[in-house]
């Protein structure tokens, strides 16, 4: 334990998270904020090797994971779609390679999950899960159907925009990444507070946009999201190291 | 739009109560494989700000391995092939019907620190006491929360870690587990309120 630490100055942290990116975790207009938001400031955590480095996934995926619409006994209801796009840093690097899960309701709004219990038919060939790899420029596609919103009891009358979970590794600890993509011009936005709860400005980030040019004719409408990762500071000067 | 503004970070949203569709893999609380000598069981209970076990969260873990190493290329000492056959580094476990979650691993070694961080205090034998990196994913939380676990054993490394001496003396105590048995460790986390975990922001 005594020996002297290896030294080499090669370890340039994560670039810090803008002001209003994230939502505050104390955001009261989302309920369950209040029994599980800390109250207490953080500790700032430097990034050093366990923050730099993190899991690179390559599985487990399955052939057809990254198609939701095959069920056991045939295809799943509702309006087939595409949802696609890169994952880059913010650098503008794209990620390859980086594990992409998603999770999300069928065309009813309806979870397959035993929690979910609201009165909308569930889809026996819907399940709602799927993963895939970027590839090599960073790009993934999942062919899925358009999720239905579905109601809450967070407030009275309150339903979530539809909206599909998006979770991502990146390359590093400190790029660990779980969000939602939500489609253009939905009219429920501005009584979501878990759309609100992030900052004007950036929760647009957020929406995917319809991608006429991607879209496969007599086969499947095409929504573009493209994501993006925290990236490296810039370092002020390069030093040449073995 | 998500398109026109690139280098923009996408904004985090909570995993909601039905991460269980998406995110849990049959082997995700494997660290190591079953069998592997020297693996221990790391995990706990997570609580709410009312004492209540909180029943739709995960817990990852990342960690080095026994000899502190990543196989990771950004490891300024090179990617390096686990020391322990099947060992991935990482866990995934959701809670249960009790709050609770635990991973199978085995104890990661202490870390070098590097110069280049530009907040190192510029000790020369400092080394970052062993230690496993922690996201908490829940419905109610808006971005993950990131926590470490510090190891019983290790009480000289961890009085002169420089993450845990940062952390006001009556709090580092959340931060290191509890060993329960030889090949057991107990890591509550506690997300609000009285004994509140100790979260890190990085
Ligand atoms: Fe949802």
């Amino acid at each position: 334990m005594a020996q002297p630490a290896e030294r080499t100055p090669t370890l340039p942290p994560y670039a810090p998270v803008p002001e209003g990116t994230h939502a505050p975790l104390d955001f009261p207009g989302y309920r369950s904020t209040g029994l599980r938001a800390p109250v207490r400031q953080p500790v700032i955590l430097p990034h050093r090797l366990t923050e730099v480095t993190g899991p690179l996934l390559t599985g487990p995926i399955r052939p057809g994971d990254d198609d939701l619409t095959l069920g056991e006994h045939g295809e799943a209801q509702g309006q087939r779609i595409i949802v696609f796009g890169r994952v880059a840093d913010s650098d503008g690097r794209p990620v390859p390679d980086t594990l992409v899960e998603i999770w999300q309701a069928n065309a009813a709004g309806r979870y397959a999950h035993r929690w979910d219990d609201w009165p909308a038919p569930l889809d026996p060939n819907f399940t709602g899960g799927g993963r895939v790899l970027t590839d090599a420029h960073g790009d993934y596609s999942f062919t899925t159907i358009k999720p239905g919103a579905y109601p809450w009891g967070n407030h009275h009358n309150a339903w979530r925009p539809a909206h599909i979970h998006f979770s991502l590794f990146g390359r590093a600890f400190t790029q660990r990444l779980v969000t939602q993509m939500y489609f253009p011009d939905d009219p429920l936005f501005a009584q979501d507070p878990i759309y609100n709860s992030v900052p004007e400005g950036a929760r647009e980030r957020m929406i995917s946009t319809f991608d006429l040019d991607a879209t496969r004719p007599e086969w499947a409408l095409a929504f573009r999201f493209d994501i993006v990762l925290r990236g490296r500071e810039q370092t002020p000067f390069e030093e040449p190291h073995a | 739009m998500s398109t026109d503004r690139p280098g923009q970070l996408t904004p985090s949203q909570t995993v909601g109560p039905y991460l269980a569709l998406g995110l849990p893999w049959p082997d995700g609380p494997d660290v190591v494989p079953e069998g592997t000598p020297g693996a221990v069981t790391i995990g706990g209970t997570v609580y709410d700000g009312a004492g209540e076990p909180v029943v739709d969260a995960m817990i990852e873990t990342w960690q080095a391995d026994p000899d502190g190493r990543f196989d990771h290329p950004d490891d300024p000492r090179g990617a390096r092939t686990p020391a322990v056959e099947g060992f991935r580094g990482f866990g995934r476990a959701a809670t249960d019907d009790r709050g609770r979650w635990s991973v199978r691993t085995v104890l990661p070694g202490a870390l070098p620190v590097f110069d280049a961080l530009p907040v190192f205090d510029g000790a020369a034998d400092v080394r970052e006491a062993p230690h496993i990196d922690v996201s908490v994913f829940a419905r109610g939380l808006l971005d993950r929360l990131v926590t470490r676990i510090y190891l019983p054993g290790n009480a000289e490394a961890n009085a002169a870690d420089p993450l845990l001496s940062s952390v006001p003396a009556e709090r580092r105590g959340t931060l290191v587990a509890v060993a329960e048995a030889p090949d057991r460790y107990r890591f509550d986390i506690r997300l609000r309120g009285d004994g509140e975990t100790v979260f890190l922001q990085i």
